[in-house]
């Protein structure tokens, strides 16, 4: 890599792919089938090495990884909302898979310090994205039960989408622009699903900020004491 | 476009051999042929640096094929090899070559189609069944045994295959 990036931007966009990888991979073995078992261990696969690429220009991944305290993180809080009903894992899929494919797209095509990352992941992210949108027309579309869910789900994230287009300091990109293709894509969507776009706030009410200032909310020490208890349990083992 | 000097008679052969090697995932195909094997420079006596770039950003085949071209560049005298990864431009499924895009139908995967000049290629165009030949297949799963490729069965046959997808 020729260009360095800037190491706060690289910390957040690394840390989303990361915590979302680490939240997709807790479905092995409990998908609903074998082929949604293998699509999302997959797309937390193809993260995993988003978050690898990006964590490795910051310093050491492992350590960034396994040895960082929650306040120390700087992804959105959407992406450690635990995985609930599948419906859930879905919603969380179409919101940020549609904000990271829009992000990369614009950031390839620039010339900036993420554009060669942003090249190789943007053409994995359109895959997840077209996973999300596929399933959330067959759950919103499909049986009461489903339309139901998918429809809860996608209530109960919406107060996580607004921090998606807080500017990050570092990425240059038009953040309006990106919340406004976002909002425009999502509706979409969702219509096509016979959903309805929720109406509630898209922010909580704290002004302290949120993921990106290292405030989370309460499921994530938890996911991160399972994540990180092996590492801290055995430092510096292999085999 | 840098000017890049001619490959001596020496770094000819060591891609030739680095290019050799099977791909650990797909071993049908070797390095060469899948794309990924970017530059191979000479840096001093037995002093060799590979570029490789990867399939998807996550493969954990990368590393594999790092300690594989390593492994015989050392067997041919290179005492110090250093295999780094490239990520621009990005590894596209067309950098797959014609004789790789072959011996993958030969092994019963189905080989990604051409993209268009511009764009991603329409999902609408149909995959031919590496078993029997048919274009009436139908998609099972986006994501199959490994992140490159796609599940389809062949409405003709039954059977059901892999298709590596466009990238």
């Amino acid at each position: 890599m020729t260009a360095t990036v800037p190491a706060q931007a690289a910390l957040a966009l690394g840390d989303d792919a990361l915590v979302l990888s680490h939240r997709l991979g807790e479905w092995a073995g409990h998908a609903p089938v074998l082929e949604e078992e293998v699509a999302l261990a997959n797309i937390a696969l193809d993260l995993l090495g988003q978050a690898r690429l990006l964590l490795s220009q910051v310093g050491d991944e492992d350590e960034l990884a396994y040895l960082r305290e929650e306040r120390a993180f700087r992804n959105l809080q959407l992406v450690e909302q635990p995985n609930g009903d599948f419906a859930h894992t879905i919603a969380r899929q179409l919101y940020f898979s549609t904000y990271q494919d829009l992000m990369y797209g614009e950031l390839a095509s620039g010339d900036g310090e993420f554009a060669p990352v942003a090249a190789k992941a943007v053409k994995e992210v359109d895959y997840h994205r077209d996973h999300a949108e596929q399933w959330t027309l067959r759950l919103g579309d499909g049986t009461e039960e489903s339309h139901g869910r998918m429809q809860r789900a996608c209530e109960a994230l919406w107060r996580f989408t607004g921090e998606m287009f807080q500017p990050v300091p570092g990425v240059d990109l038009d953040w309006a622009g990106l919340e406004a293709r976002w909002t425009a894509s999502v509706t979409s969507v969702l219509g096509r699903a016979t959903l309805t776009v929720p109406e509630g706030p898209r922010t909580g009410a704290w002004a302290a900020g949120a993921g990106r200032q290292g405030l989370h909310t309460e499921p994530f020490g938890r996911m991160l004491a399972e994540m990180q208890h092996l590492h801290r349990s055995h430092p510096g083992a292999s085999w | 476009m840098v000017t890049a000097t001619a490959p001596t008679p020496l770094e000819t052969e060591l891609r030739r051999l680095a290019g050799s090697v099977p791909d650990p995932e797909l071993p049908v195909l070797s390095l060469e042929e899948l794309g990924v094997l970017r530059a191979v420079h000479v840096e001093g006596p037995g002093r060799v640096r590979v570029e490789l770039t990867p399939t998807y950003t996550g493969c954990p085949a990368v590393e594999a094929m790092s300690s594989d071209i390593e492994r015989v560049l050392h067997d041919h005298g290179m005492e110090h090899v250093s295999v780094v990864r490239v990520l621009s431009p990005a590894w596209s499924t067309d950098d797959i070559s014609a004789e790789g895009r072959r011996k993958l139908a030969e092994f019963g995967i189905a080989p990604p189609r051409p993209h268009s000049i511009d764009g991603p290629v329409a999902l609408t165009l149909s995959v031919r069944c590496p078993h029997c030949g048919s274009t009436d297949t139908e998609l099972l799963s986006r994501f199959s045994s490994t992140a490159c490729k796609a599940l389809r069965r062949c409405v003709s046959c039954r059977e059901p295959f892999d298709h590596f997808k466009e990238l």
